[in-house]
């Protein structure tokens, strides 16, 4: 699915990772851990192509293409998905039909015949359900006065509705009372599939309760400096990044 | 990503054509014998040519107005040739088979079929070429219901006393210098007039299209709604692509008696000049509306094109419980110019008014709105809504707002909110990362702003609307 070797990326001529290594096959989940400014925001960003987001060196392989040789549409429809930490408005515009334009470009990308409004309608609800928004968020516009929480459970509610095979999903824990996690976690859930993947950032164990990880990574200073499996998060609760140094020893306590 | 976004834009201005079509034009230049000619072609009554004199002789005395945050170079008034028509009318044709063939293909080009079992169901349509009207639509149709829809010149014979009447009386000949300009030379235009009680059977359109060179277009338009009428109007306007400047500066009248209802909606889109500013319109148009009791007069425009335009739909609430309404997109980008907004003039009691403007700038461009809310002394519990919203697309553009207020009434409440945002990098990332390519993204965001007022618009053009800014859109963002 996704062979990351040797990133090495910056953003305004700091650079942010230093030589990441992860290899995320069909079907699993991993999820990546870290003290802050650990560059874990920026993977999410440098995968999907981010304006601003300079690839150095290194090399990332999705789906047997060169990521870096791809738009950040052609990623999109190519079935990479991030699902943003903070989702920004566009007032406006219908949630419906901002969603119905999306779809139906992954599908023309793909060589699919465009759903009807009705088709689409019929989705549209159904996801709209599954992430316990009331279904006049469809009308609503994109992210307009929407709560933390309904902006994160409207991410999940898109990420139903393209079917990616690859999900990245940056923080979408955070700001999250219990019910709401509940909600974004079942919906990630319900996705879990042999073809499908996810990369799930994420700053607190929580989450990871709800979302059983195959792998769990630590990224730190830019680079993946442990991997585990889920009982690594587990340590990483109770001891905070102690174990990584003395300099992170207060970062997360 | 600005500049991913700069190509994916760049498209062409579609209505840029020429028809070669052999025209009977007047050598540029303007005096008293110009204005004769004009009026001597038109075959009109004596008072109608004395009306033009004195208007003439106003604009002489009259200074151009500098005022509005505009720049461009100073108009040569006697290089401007002001009358053109197609030869081919000079025979005054009947009907539509009698018509140039190659008028109707630049029609077709256009994307406007005047044949009128292939037009729009349901609306009725006056056709402008240069300085003539070519032919109106559904005649028939529209006299059963007692509505009178055509060119000012065939009113002028036909109805002489309903032109005499109202012409000039709500936009005076000494208003204002292109308007003084406009009453001396004005060859054509749209005439309506709605019997009492009766509401339109269809919606009426004109459709100017200037296509000589050199020839300045002065359109006036009059609507008349009497007591209890009703009807919906649309213009809509395009010129071919040329590196000279040229003129349109037209004046539109509308009175709504007691009751009357009249939606005026605007779709503009004149050649906008190069990439580099040059070539274009200069759109100077006077419009104004005046509101008997219970009357509501709606401007509804979506201004896409024009080297610089100078333009304020205005509303005189003279009648007591009147209402007015203005509901604005103005969109420029590379070079263009706009200084457009409104006049909310409220005389009588419980008048209301409000105005929705969406300005984008994009390119190089400076929008401006300019607007007038005036309480008067009488207007006892009038109120304004004021809602100024604008968006900028890229780094290099303007937008600017510049509301006056005036209230003489204690009771009247005005108020006013303004927004300026800003196409954002985040907005467009978020598109692009659901599947969207820059430029259904950014026509998306702006169509979304503009949401507000295509709402405004009748239901046949809306779509239109959509689209015009999706075209006008590109080549936009840098």
């Amino acid at each position: 699915m996704l062979k990351i070797s040797n990133l090495h990326a910056s953003v305004e001529d700091k650079t942010i990772l230093q030589g990441l290594n992860l290899e995320v096959k069909p079907g699993e989940v991993h999820a990546i851990m870290g003290p802050n400014g650990a560059g874990k925001s920026t993977l999410g960003y440098v995968l999907s192509g981010r304006d601003g987001y300079q690839v150095e060196q290194g090399e990332v392989i999705f789906k047997d293409k060169d990521l870096f040789d791809m738009d950040i549409e052609e990623r999109a429809s190519n079935g990479l998905f991030l699902a943003f930490q903070y989702p920004v408005e566009i007032p406006g515009v219908s949630n419906m039909e901002f969603m119905k334009e999306s779809v139906n470009a992954t599908r023309e990308q793909r060589g699919d015949a465009p759903l009807s409004a009705t088709e689409f309608l019929k989705k549209a609800k159904e996801a709209c359900k599954q992430v316990e928004l009331p279904l006049d968020f469809l009308k609503r516009g994109v992210n307009e006065g929407f709560s933390g929480g309904e902006k994160k459970r409207n991410e999940i509610m898109q990420m139903i509705l393209l079917a990616p095979s690859l999900c990245i999903l940056d923080e979408s824990d955070s700001g999250l009372d219990i019910d709401a996690l509940q909600v974004v976690a079942n919906g990630v859930n319900s996705q879990r599939s042999s073809e499908r993947s996810f990369i799930i950032i994420t700053h607190y164990q929580r989450l990871l309760d709800f979302i059983k990880p195959d792998f769990v990574h630590i990224l730190a200073k830019g680079k993946i400096v442990k991997s585990g499996d889920a009982s690594l998060a587990l340590q990483v609760e109770k001891e905070g990044y102690a174990f990584l140094g003395k300099e992170f020893e207060e970062v997360d306590a | 990503m600005s500049e991913q976004i700069e190509q994916a834009l760049d498209k062409k201005y579609e209505a840029g054509f020429y028809s070669e079509i052999e025209s009977d034009t007047f050598e540029s230049g303007l005096d008293e014998s110009i204005i004769r000619r004009i009026s001597e072609m038109k075959k009109e009554p004596q008072w109608m040519l004395d009306w033009r004199l004195k208007a003439y002789e106003t604009w002489l005395k009259m200074d151009e107005p500098e005022w509005a945050h505009v720049h461009y170079p100073k108009i040569d008034f006697q290089a401007i040739s002001y009358y053109s028509a197609p030869k081919s009318m000079a025979d005054k044709p009947q009907s539509l088979d009698e018509v140039d063939p190659e008028l109707l293909r630049t029609y077709e080009k256009l994307g406007i079929p005047l044949h009128e079992q292939e037009m729009l169901a349901g609306v009725a349509m006056d056709v402008v070429f240069d300085s003539v009207s070519v032919i109106t639509t559904f005649r028939e149709k529209l006299s059963e219901a007692g509505v009178i829809f055509c060119s000012i010149s065939e009113a002028l014979h036909k109805y002489p006393e309903l032109v005499k009447k109202y012409i000039g009386s709500v936009v005076p000949r000494a208003d204002n210098y292109y308007a003084a300009l406009n009453s001396a030379v004005f060859t054509d235009g749209s005439f309506v007039y709605i019997p009492k009680g009766v509401r339109c059977p269809m919606e009426l359109s004109t459709y100017f299209r200037i296509n000589e060179m050199n020839t300045g277009q002065f359109e006036r338009t009059l609507i008349v709604a009497e007591e209890g009428s009703h009807v919906s109007y649309l213009e809509g306007c395009t010129a071919p692509q040329r590196d000279e400047n040229q003129l349109h500066a037209a004046v539109v009248e509308l009175v709504a008696l007691d009751d009357a209802t009249i939606k005026y909606s605007t779709v503009q889109n004149w050649y906008p000049g190069d990439e580099n500013g040059k070539g274009g319109i200069f759109n100077f148009v006077t419009k104004r509306g005046i509101c008997h009791t219970n009357a509501k007069i709606s401007w509804t425009q979506v201004e896409t094109g024009s080297a610089v335009t100078w333009k304020y739909p205005s509303c005189i609430l003279k009648g007591d419980n009147s209402v007015g309404e203005f509901y604005s997109v103005a969109l420029t980008r590379g070079h263009q110019q706009a200084d457009t907004g409104t006049k909310m003039i409220h005389l009588g009691k419980n008048t209301r008014s409000t105005i929705i403007s969406k300005g984008i700038s994009a390119g190089k461009s400076n929008n401006t709105y300019r607007g007038l809310v005036k309480m008067g002394p009488k207007a006892d519990g009038a109120r304004n809504f004021t809602e100024c919203d604008s968006l900028l697309i890229g780094d290099k553009c303007g937008a600017h707002t510049f509301p006056y207020i005036e209230s003489r009434n204690p009771s009247a409440i005005v108020e006013h909110e303004a927004t300026t945002s800003k196409v954002s990098d985040e907005q467009l990332f978020l598109c692009q990362q659901r599947g969207l390519n820059p430029e259904k993204a950014v026509s998306m965001i702006v169509n979304g702003f503009c949401k507000e007022v295509f709402k405004e618009l009748p239901m046949e053009f809306a779509v239109e609307a959509g689209k015009l800014l999706e075209i006008s859109l590109e080549g936009s963002v840098g």
